[in-house]
This record gives C-alpha cells, sequence and structure tokens, in this order.
C-alpha cells in the first residue's frame, strides 16, 4: 500500500532525523472546532497567500522609478506623455504582458478582500469575546496586522503612480504637514525633499515588497502558532467546556476543508478579476500634481480617513507664529491613532471593568455580552459613517441630495449615531436574553392551545431540545464589584473602589454586568403552568453532563 | 499474550520473510495487499528490532455508512477535478491563443486567462469540499484542554533556574556592570538614528516659494501657451496655467498651479485684490489649502471653486475665501500685470505659502 511505503521512505528518513513521530502525531490529531465565522481569518490568510505570489510576479516587470519617460507603447492613447517610469511600467504590466493584467487586478482584489476579511475576523473576534483571557496577545497581534495592512494597501496601490494613487500620495504629504513641529521635516524626509520628489515609489517599492510583507510574515505565523498552541475557540454548545474542544481532527479533516477553502478564495479573486475591472490606472493617466478628476476614491479600507477628512470643520490654530492645521491632524491621524489604540486597549479595558481573570475558551453569545455588543456597534457605527462620508460626494450625486447637507449628515451622526447604535443595540441584546430565558422557563410554543376541564384555556409548550438548552444556558454570569473587594468587618470599603478610578470601576462593572438572570436552574419548563408535550429528549432538572462552568455550579 | 498479539506474531512472521530467508515464505497474490497490520510504520529506525505497536481501538471511523452514495460523490468529485484538468490546459491554451499589444486584444485574453484559472479552482475547491462532506465519514471528537499556566512547581523550578542563572552572570550584584551596558546599548541603539537625517533635504523656506518670479509668463498648462487679457472672450473662462519654463518640472508644479479666472472687472470683489488683476483676471492657486490636491471644479454660475477631494469651496469672486469645507484658509492670490509684449505675467510670486498649512507658516 501506498500509505505505508511512504511512511517507511519519507516518514522514516524524516523521523530518523528530526523524531517527529509523536509530536506530528499530537498535530495530525488536533482538533478543530467548526463554525462558519472561523473561516473569516482563512479568507485572511489565503488571501496573504495570493498576495505574495501574485506580488511576485509584478515585481518581475514592474519598476520602481519616478524617472520621467515619453510613453511609446501598446496603449496609443497615451503615446507621447511624459509619465513615470513605474507608471510606464504598469502599463507595460497590464498590456504587453500575457496575464499581466489578470495577475494586477487579482493582487489588487487580494489585497482589498484581504482588508475586509480582517475586519470581518476582527469584528467576529470582538463580538464573541474570543480575545478574551488567554487571547489578548493574539488580539494585539491582530490589531497591528489590520493598521499594518492598511498601510501596506496603501503603499502598494501608491506605486503604479496613477493620477488617482499620485493624489493619494499628495493627501498624505498635506497630512504629515499638519504634524506639530516636526510635520514639514517629516514630509521632506519620507519624499527626499518636496512633494512629489524623486524618491518615494522606490522608498515606497521596498516597504511594500519586503519591509511590510516581512513582518507582516512573522506576525501571521505568530498569530497562527499562538492559536495552534492555546487552541481555538469554540462556539457553546452541548458537551463543549472551557476544558474540552468539540470539533474534527485537523487530519484529514481541516486539512481537506482549508484545502479547499484556499481554491475558493483563489477562485473568487480570480473570477473577481476576470469580471469585475479594478484600477484601470491606463484610464487615470499618470500623476500630475496639477490634474484631478471628480469622484476620486481611494480603496475602501482608505474610505473611513478620507471620510474624516470631509466632514472635518476648517480648524486651525495660529499662535506665537506657527500654525497647527487642528483639522487635518485629527481627521488623517488622530482618528486613526485613536482608533487603533482604542482597538488595542479594549480588552485590558474590559478585564479591567469586569475583574474577570478567568481563562475562556467558549465564545459568548454577542447578547449575552450586551455591553460589549453595544460597544462593538457604536464603534462600527462611528467607523462606518466616516466610512460612508469618504463618499459623500457619490452619495449625493446618486441620492440627488445636496452635498453639503450629506457632509453636515456626517458630522453630527459621528457624534450621535454611535450613541445611538450603543442605547438600541443593547435593548436589543436585552430583549433577546428575555426571550432566551422564556424559552427556557416555558419551553417552545407548539401552537395548540388547550382547555382544561375547569374551562381554562393554556397554550401546550414543548421543553427546549439539549443542544439548545446548552446554547442559550452557555452564558456565564457577569462578575459583579465589589464581590471580592467587597467592605471589611469594620466597614472600610476596599482599596480597589476607592478614589476616583476606583469608583469608574465599580459603576462600569454595574453598566457593564447589566442583564436578564438566567431562570433559576436555567429552567425547564415545570412549575410554570403550561402543560407539556412529552419531549422526545429524556428531560433532565440540570444541565447535560459535562458542560461544567457553564452549568449552575460553576458559577461565580 | 494476548490473542491479537498471537496473530500479529504471525503476520509479523510473512514480513520477516524479507530479513530472514529462514522462515517460512508464504505465498502471496500478486496485486493484493501485503499484511498491513504488522508492517511497522515509519520503518524500522534503523535497528530492525523495535516491537510491534500495539493495535489500538480506531479513532476515525475507515468506512461510510452508505457506500452506494459514496460512490455517486466519488463520481461528482472526480468529475470536478477534471473539469479542474481541463481548465489548467485551457488557461495554457489562453495564454498562447490569445495575444496582447491593445486593449480590446488584452480584455479578450484578461477574460480568457480568468475564467480559465477560475473554474479550475472553483473545481478543486467545489471537489474537494463534496469529498470532505460526502467521502470523509463525519466524526466529532472531543479533545481535553489542559490549563495553559504551568504547574506551580514547573514556575517554581524556571524562576529558580533564571535566577541562577541572573546571579552567575553577576548582573544583579554589579550594578556599574549593569549601568554601563545599559548606557551603552541605549547610545548605540539611539545613534544609528542619525542615519536617516539624510532621507531628505531641510525644509528650510521652500515650502514659501514657488516658482513664480516677477515677469514669470503666465502659459497654459499642457500647450504652454501664452496668454494675453485678449484671449478671454467673455467672463466665465477658467483655465490652468503654470510659469513658463517650468516644463515637466513636477516639484514646480505642484505649488505653482495656477487658476486663471475671468470677471467682468465690476463682479471682483473684496477681499480680492484689484491690483493684482488684470482686466477681470484673478488668478489663484489651485492647490488647495486643506491637503493640497488641485481645487479643479468651477461653478460658473455661483462663481465657486470646489476641491473634489474633500469638497472644500472656495468664493472666486471674493479673493477665495472658504465657503464650506475643511479648508482653512483661501486659496492665495497670484499678483498678475500684463508686460510690454501684452502678454500677462507675474508681477511677483505669491505673498503667503500655497498648498496645506505647515508648522512653520505663521
Amino acid at each position: 500500500m501506498s500509505v505505508d511505503k511512504a511512511l517507511e521512505g519519507a516518514g522514516g528518513f524524516l523521523d530518523d532525523r528530526f523524531r517527529g513521530a509523536k509530536s506530528v502525531r499530537n498535530l495530525l490529531k488536533k482538533i478543530f472546532p467548526d463554525h462558519w465565522t472561523f473561516l473569516l481569518g482563512e479568507i485572511a490568510l489565503y488571501s496573504f497567500i495570493i498576495l505574495l505570489l501574485t506580488g511576485t510576479f509584478l515585481t518581475l516587470f514592474f519598476k520602481p522609478s519616478m524617472t520621467d519617460v515619453i510613453y511609446h507603447g501598446s496603449y496609443t492613447k497615451l503615446n507621447g506623455v511624459h509619465m513615470s517610469d513605474a507608471y510606464a511600467s504598469t502599463l507595460n504590466i497590464s498590456f504587453d504582458v500575457r496575464g499581466g493584467l489578470l495577475m494586477r487586478q487579482i493582487h489588487h482584489w487580494a489585497a482589498i478582500l484581504f482588508l475586509a476579511a480582517i475586519m470581518a475576523h476582527m469584528l467576529r473576534i470582538f463580538f464573541t469575546g474570543a480575545f478574551r483571557k488567554p487571547r489578548e496577545i493574539n488580539w494585539l497581534i491582530g490589531v497591528t496586522l489590520l493598521a499594518l495592512g492598511i498601510v501596506e494597501g496603501f503603499a502598494g496601490y501608491s506605486l503604479p503612480d496613477d493620477l488617482l494613487s499620485g493624489t493619494g500620495l499628495r493627501i498624505l504629504e498635506g497630512v504629515l504637514l499638519s504634524i506639530p513641529i516636526v510635520g514639514t521635516y517629516i514630509s521632506f524626509f519620507v519624499f527626499g525633499g518636496q512633494f512629489p520628489g524623486n524618491d518615494l515609489i522606490p522608498r515606497l517599492y521596498i516597504v511594500h515588497v519586503l519591509l511590510l510583507p516581512a513582518i507582516i510574515l512573522a506576525l501571521v505565523s505568530a498569530h497562527l502558532f499562538f492559536m495552534f498552541h492555546q487552541k481555538h475557540t469554540q462556539m457553546p454548545g452541548k458537551g463543549r467546556t472551557d476544558q474540552n474542544v468539540v470539533g474534527a481532527p485537523m487530519y484529514p479533516y481541516f486539512m481537506a476543508k482549508t484545502g479547499a477553502f484556499f481554491f475558493f478564495v483563489f477562485a473568487v479573486c480570480a473570477g473577481l478579476s476576470t469580471f469585475a475591472q479594478i484600477n484601470p490606472i491606463w484610464l487615470f493617466g499618470p500623476y500630475n500634481p496639477a490634474a484631478i478628476s471628480a469622484g476620486s476614491q481611494p480603496d475602501f479600507y482608505m474610505g473611513w480617513l478620507e471620510g474624516a477628512l470631509r466632514m472635518m470643520p476648517a480648524w486651525q490654530i495660529n499662535f506665537l507664529g506657527h500654525s497647527l492645521a487642528l483639522g487635518v491632524f485629527i481627521a488623517g491621524l488622530l482618528v486613526l491613532g485613536v482608533l487603533i489604540t482604542g482597538l488595542a486597549m479594549y480588552p485590558f479595558l474590559e478585564q479591567w471593568v469586569t475583574g474577570d481573570k478567568r481563562e475562556h475558551h467558549v465564545l459568548d453569545r454577542p447578547r449575552d455580552a450586551p455591553t460589549r455588543t453595544a460597544i462593538g456597534a457604536g464603534g462600527v457605527t462611528f467607523y462606518g459613517l466616516l466610512w460612508l462620508i469618504g463618499g459623500n460626494d457619490l452619495i449625493a450625486r446618486f441620492f440627488d441630495i445636496q452635498l453639503y447637507w450629506t457632509t453636515w449628515f456626517g458630522r453630527v451622526m459621528v457624534i450621535v449615531g454611535p450613541v445611538i447604535a450603543y442605547i438600541v443595540t443593547k435593548r436589543i441584546c436585552l430583549g433577546l436574553q428575555r426571550k432566551d430565558r422564556a424559552l427556557l422557563e416555558h419551553g417552545v410554543e407548539s401552537g395548540i392551545v388547550m382547555m382544561k376541564p375547569t374551562g381554562e384555556f393554556v397554550e401546550v409548550t414543548r421543553p427546549l431540545p439539549e443542544e439548545a438548552r446548552a446554547v442559550l444556558t452557555s452564558r456565564k454570569e457577569p462578575l459583579r464589584l465589589p464581590a471580592g473587594h467587597a467592605a471589611d468587618e469594620n466597614g472600610v470599603p476596599s482599596p480597589a473602589t476607592r478614589g476616583v478610578m476606583g469608583k469608574l470601576r465599580v459603576r462600569l462593572n454595574h453598566v457593564f454586568a447589566e442583564e436578564i438572570p438566567l431562570p433559576d436552574g436555567h429552567g425547564n419548563g415545570h412549575g410554570n403552568g403550561h402543560p407539556e408535550l412529552p419531549a422526545g429528549a429524556e428531560e433532565k432538572p440540570a444541565l447535560p453532563e459535562g458542560s461544567g462552568q457553564s452549568g449552575p455550579t460553576g458559577r461565580t | 499474550m494476548t490473542e491479537d498479539d498471537k496473530r500479529l506474531e504471525g503476520r509479523r512472521g510473512d514480513q520477516a520473510s524479507e530479513q530472514d530467508p529462514g522462515s517460512a515464505r508464504r505465498r502471496r497474490v500478486i496485486g493484493t495487499p501485503p499484511p498491513a497490520a504488522a508492517r511497522r510504520l515509519l520503518g524500522d529506525g534503523g535497528t530492525g528490532d523495535r516491537p510491534p505497536a500495539p493495535v489500538k481501538q480506531r479513532e476515525l471511523p475507515a468506512e461510510l455508512p452508505n457506500p452506494q452514495r459514496a460512490k455517486r460523490a466519488e463520481r461528482v468529485v472526480a468529475l470536478c477535478f477534471m473539469i479542474s484538468f481541463l481548465a489548467s490546459a485551457a488557461f495554457v491554451a489562453c495564454y498562447v491563443i490569445f495575444q496582447v499589444h491593445s486593449v480590446d486584444k488584452v480584455l479578450r485574453s484578461n477574460l480568457g486567462l480568468g475564467l480559465a484559472m477560475t473554474i479550475a479552482f472553483l473545481a478543486l475547491g467545489v471537489g474537494a469540499t463534496i469529498w470532505v462532506r460526502h467521502l470523509m465519514p463525519q466524526v466529532e471528537l472531543t479533545e481535553a484542554r489542559k490549563p495553559l499556566a504551568s504547574s506551580e512547581p514547573d514556575r517554581q523550578a524556571f524562576a529558580e533556574t533564571f535566577k541562577e542563572g541572573a546571579e552567575a552572570s553577576q548582573f544583579v550584584k554589579r550594578p556599574l556592570l549593569r549601568r554601563t551596558l545599559l548606557a551603552a546599548s541605549t547610545a548605540l541603539a539611539i545613534a544609528p538614528i542619525v542615519l536617516l537625517r539624510d532621507l531628505g533635504p531641510l525644509p528650510r523656506k521652500q515650502l514659501r516659494y514657488t516658482a513664480w518670479r516677477k515677469g514669470s509668463r503666465v502659459v497654459v498648462l499642457g500647450t504652454n501657451r501664452p496668454l494675453r487679457p485678449a484671449d478671454f472672450a467673455s467672463p466665465g473662462g477658467i483655465i490652468t496655467v503654470v510659469p513658463e519654463g517650468i516644463d515637466n518640472d513636477l516639484d514646480a508644479l505642484a505649488k505653482a498651479a495656477v487658476l486663471l479666472i475671468k470677471f467682468r472687472p465690476q463682479d471682483l470683489l473684496a477681499p480680492t485684490v484689484i491690483n493684482w488683476t488684470v482686466d477681470g483676471i484673478v488668478a489663484y492657486s489651485k492647490i488647495c489649502t486643506h491637503v493640497g490636491c488641485p481645487a479643479a471644479l468651477y461653478e460658473h454660475t455661483t462663481h465657486h471653486i470646489l476641491c473634489p477631494c474633500h469638497q472644500s469651496t472656495f468664493d472666486a469672486q471674493r479673493g477665495a475665501k472658504v465657503l464650506f469645507g475643511p479648508a482653512p484658509r483661501p486659496l492665495p492670490q497670484l499678483p498678475i500685470t500684463v508686460n510690454a509684449e501684452g502678454y500677462l505675467v507675474a508681477q511677483s510670486d505669491f505673498h503667503e505659502p500655497v498648498g496645506p498649512s505647515f508648522w512653520e507658516m505663521g
């Protein structure tokens, strides 16, 4: 049998040299839980691989040079036009290299997919609380990857030196100039002098093809290694606890699934590149600082920064002979910094507020952490509004709305919107908790109404199946401060709850711990006046075995 | 010896025959599998005398519950893989057949290559997915998680080892060594930063000046044609101009691009500097004072100049003051006049910096 031969041959050869039989076997047997949202990170990973493959191909033809050339080539409309070598070589890749356009488009689509998948993956991690202990470090790596991915994407689409991307670089110059004290110097050092200079494209090139990909690759490896080492989280369900992991082994199941998924991601990128044109740089023309086209839009992941620049009021401070373009500085750099820093800090802030130092491996359902979900919804609304206003000229055109109204809408809503989203989301979550509680207490409506001999009408309910109940009762009761920080016997409050920060912490904790309590014993339909249909599953008064901490005994 | 082990021993006899000519050699029909259970996987480790692995309960089932369905699925998967194979062949064919070097041909080539590639990947993905879902027996296994923290003895042992090392290195005991090492490494870490100094020249006053000089002729961007006031036939005309002679110097262009707009002289209102205009022709920097995009859109009826990047709106009639948007300053006005030959020329450079605000601007 060939498997045996391979094992004896290659396997034996390797094991004689590395002694891997035991550790690799453990790796092969590693259990991977299954849920469709776990694929989001994989999309990011595979688009990154596609980026490396197609990007390497593009470097074989691209000339990262701003040397002025006069074009004479296949794209006759630009014959005789001055342009940079970078732009000319991009035209060359598009029109004179067979498959060059396809590779360029796959590269661009994969970049967009990469960032979209990172964002979606991050939202999944956030809303399910997967960033909690012990995974805070991996969350930080993820946030860093998002930031680096945005920079990498920006550097990448700036390389062709076309009119659209050159405008993006011009905006970068303006934003750099707005930095207090050192802005002018930073701009001159980045551009090698005045904008646009002759150095930027070669510099961006090495950042784009070596520096950032190397860092991203290293961080992705660390990200995956930690995920492997700590084992994947799992969605709540029957028999799933913080002490186990339920799923299928990596070999052959996960390997085959993930392999198939790589093919799908590549197929999607290739399909988009076949049918959906992206970044047709030949239509934009070479960069010229005095030219622009209306409706200039960056790639989607820069849209929110564009929106911030658009909706920001024209704030500028002049003092002591200095100018501070506050509006540009806030929109271009501060918003980015605040959002990324906020994301990075969140797990630690939440831990501080909840006082929860337990290990978590079973994910939260978003409704079971209403405050976190509401904060996330606020953040998404903030980002979404910035992003939306990044295209306000197009919105104004297509929906026939006054342009300035869209800006004012953005200015107001970017403040008000997140607050509304927070309140509404929290109410929705608590409402869903109430629904869960009702299901646990009364069971599922059967649609049958029964008349008792006394003439009373009652609705017949069916108790929840065990699987569903395990999901509904997976919520861990939040820790309430000052539990464990209670006043001592003399009535002196614990140091942790004193002072401004202590009091703030207790108040936030109470906000965070707001919930609709699960019914005592998590309910099973008994003693609530409802008659019951005989359930298929045998009813048990408590939780199914093995649900450990999520059971009533596990409540702290 | 259990029954299983005995059976194993027996089979091992077959296997041993290759090494041991003395043992009874049983005939095996060609094409039948060798007695697999007895084979020592991963070879014999070179020693040839490892004990046979004990037979264990399998964790993954080898057989599917419904062999007929599996057979059907197998055919479908094989079909998918064949489609993928053919698509890959088609990809190569497209590469050869579709030539490039013009927009139409490139788009055709892109369609052919892309389609073939998409199908090749898609069919492979679909096939592999059906394989996993319908040909591999479904399992759900549970693996225990160990607590991530090390055990207390391990932690203590680590702490001891670490302390011993620290003590042996004398790092803790000798502050002189420690501090000088810290000083040296900090200096070494910081020193190379000076290398970044030559990334670019110092800004000095470069952002304050543009290529416009006293007497620079105003020429049309692109054609380099000089302009006379009479070239503006009627009010409302707008044109992008640059100082003569900057040609393809993009650095100069990035600051010196100017919009010429023709008004009826009486329509120009304060704070427009009328002395800097010629017969109702006013010149504003085209570089937006927000972040430097060209403020290129002009609305004839309202005299609004609009920057298409972030929608800063300037009133061309009133010194290009800001009407809306994020730009903090009006577009600077370039003083223009007419020279002896009747061409439009600059009276001087701009009197204030053009483009985005910067710290030293004042």
